[in-house]
């Protein structure tokens, strides 16, 4: 079952923990490398970086406001086949669920890592982490780390986390092996560890930490943090929901995109190898367009956007995770998490069906059952 | 409004009802010029980009029809359709789509009776719900 234990805090400064922590694990005989959000030598970033040497874990900065990328790719390419050793990766939850979409789609295993999650403090959109870091990613760490853990919110000075992260219901880490929890717990003396699955149990027995009680504030503490980014997160549908409910107003939603495909890219669980949009079914011949002109006096060019956008919706809906990495990746600031958010809440609640909950749930459109949905058959069927 | 005349576009599957479609037109029954057939091999590849696409193309009316369930010719590609319609469903009203305007039929090899039937209630019903808002609009 369940182990709680503690991992101690010298001096305040969890970050310098947490490394200590991740150096034990890394010295375990059975665990090859530690998967990590790492700062760059070269530069103020933090990127997922594998690492295999304990004296490389200098710089890890898991806590970082910092999400340049959805992990759960990074993890896909280290697990689509067996990598000849076992990895600890600390995900942020977001990303734990979306691996294990991918997992479901076959296109990755859970054979050899070590999931690590920690409690999740949001990030900022990229651009924003390159003004809030500026010359010291460290420090910048410890100055958002307080200002969260001390109950003031993600926000410093006019830098806000990024819409995902303030509508994100998932906080806590799930499916996890282990977590390390922070809210509601007193960061200065000690960070929690709990064990999740028998993986888990057997890492935290052999680390020999000492065990401690779950502290009783902390299951306060989430339940108020989850209801402030629900009621976030149900506003943002109410306000989306309005935004496009006409063809007319989706288009105006749309405006700004390009087709760049960027939101695809960074989408963690859009994970064909060529996507329709990108083959030569879009290489229409010239006349089309002149054709399309015609009938209806103009056409932006390029042109098949909300095409694009709402076929990303059937395809990819049922799957979103909700990281936001498509609204990050938009060059020219389209709220598109708010419509893949709002639309898969509906998608994802007509299969009963919820991205990430469980590696037990078949990925809605791989599986049917003979005996389902059959109000939307026939035609005097009208379906409100 | 009064010479509207509806596009509907219909998916049917080879094997039932198409050949529903074509038993109508051997028997000489007459049914609405209003509807496009498009033949494909089952309904279950009927990707929900190729509706999408007619919807903002401006097809006012789009009808997948197939098998009934346990007939699938290919065991099971119509129950995947019926979870795609479904899909479709609870996506394209949230954009101004009338969910009427998207309709699955199971219709036999045998049916081409109820063929000519269904295809003329479809036209009568499109033709009152009026114009697809994507064919007067720039949508892109």
């Amino acid at each position: 079952m369940a182990t709680t234990a503690k991992i101690g805090v010298k001096d305040q400064d969890f970050l310098a923990s947490l490394r200590d922590f991740f150096r034990s694990i890394l010295q375990l005989e059975d665990i090859s490398g530690v998967l990590a959000p790492k700062k760059l030598p070269m530069k103020n970033i933090v990127m997922p970086t594998l690492v295999t040497d304990p004296e490389n874990l200098e710089g890890i900065d898991p806590l970082a406001p910092c999400f340049p990328l959805n992990a759960a790719k990074v993890v896909s390419r280290l697990t689509r086949k067996p990598m000849g050793g076992k990895v600890a990766v600390v995900l942020r939850p977001c990303e734990t669920r979306a691996f294990i979409e991918l997992v479901k789609l076959k296109q990755g295993s859970m054979e050899e890592i070590v999931l690590v999650g920690l409690d999740c403090l949001g990030a900022y959109k990229n651009t924003d982490y390159f003004r809030f870091a500026k010359e010291n990613v460290t420090e910048s760490t410890y100055r958002f780390c307080k200002s969260v853990l001390s109950g003031n919110g993600g926000r410093i000075e006019d830098i806000d986390l990024s819409p995902a992260c303030k509508a994100c219901e998932f906080p806590i880490p799930d499916n996890t092996d282990f977590l390390i929890g922070l809210f509601g717990v007193d960061t200065n003396d000690h960070l929690l560890i709990q064990s999740k699955t028998t993986a888990g149990d057997d890492i935290i027995s052999r680390l020999d930490l000492p065990e401690m009680e779950e502290p009783p504030d902390r299951q306060e503490a989430v339940a108020s943090l989850i209801a402030e980014h629900t009621a976030f997160r149900d506003n943002m549908f109410a306000e989306t929901r309005e935004a496009v409910d006409s063809l007319e107003k989706m288009t105006t939603y749309l405006a700004n995109c390009v087709n760049c495909y960027n939101c695809r890219v960074a989408c963690p669980v859009c994970y064909c190898k060529e996507c329709v949009f990108v083959t030569d079914v879009f290489n229409h011949d010239p006349s089309q367009y002149l054709r399309w002109a015609d009938r209806k006096g103009s056409i932006k060019i390029p042109t098949d956007t909300v095409f694009y956008h709402i076929t990303r919706l059937a395809h990819m809906s049922t799957a979103c995770v909700g990281c936001g990495q498509c609204s990050n990746a938009c060059p020219n600031d389209i709220p598109v998490m708010e419509l893949i958010r709002t639309v898969a809440q509906h998608t994802q609640k007509a299969f009963d069906y919820e991205a990430g909950r469980s590696l037990e749930e078949d990925p809605p459109l791989s599986v049917f059952r003979e005996d389902e949905f059959d109000d939307v058959v026939g035609i005097s069927a009208v379906i409100a | 409004m009064e010479d509207f005349e509806p596009v509907i576009i219909a998916f049917v599957c080879n094997w039932c009802t198409y050949t529903a479609a074509d038993l109508a037109g051997t028997s000489r029954l007459i049914y609405p010029q209003n509807v496009r057939l498009i033949r494909v091999m089952c309904t279950g590849m009927v990707d929900p980009q190729y509706i999408i696409k007619a919807f903002l193309e401006g097809a006012d009316g789009i009808l997948v029809s197939g098998c009934h369930p346990g007939d699938c010719h290919y065991i099971n590609g119509n129950y995947k359709a019926r979870r795609r319609i479904k899909l479709l469903k609870e996506i394209l009203p949230q954009f101004g789509f009338e969910p009427e305007r998207l309709r699955l039929t199971w219709i036999g090899a045998s049916d081409g009776i109820i063929f000519a039937e269904i295809m003329r209630d479809l036209a009568a019903q499109m033709k009152a719900l009026g114009p697809n808002e994507a064919k007067l609009k720039m949508v892109i």
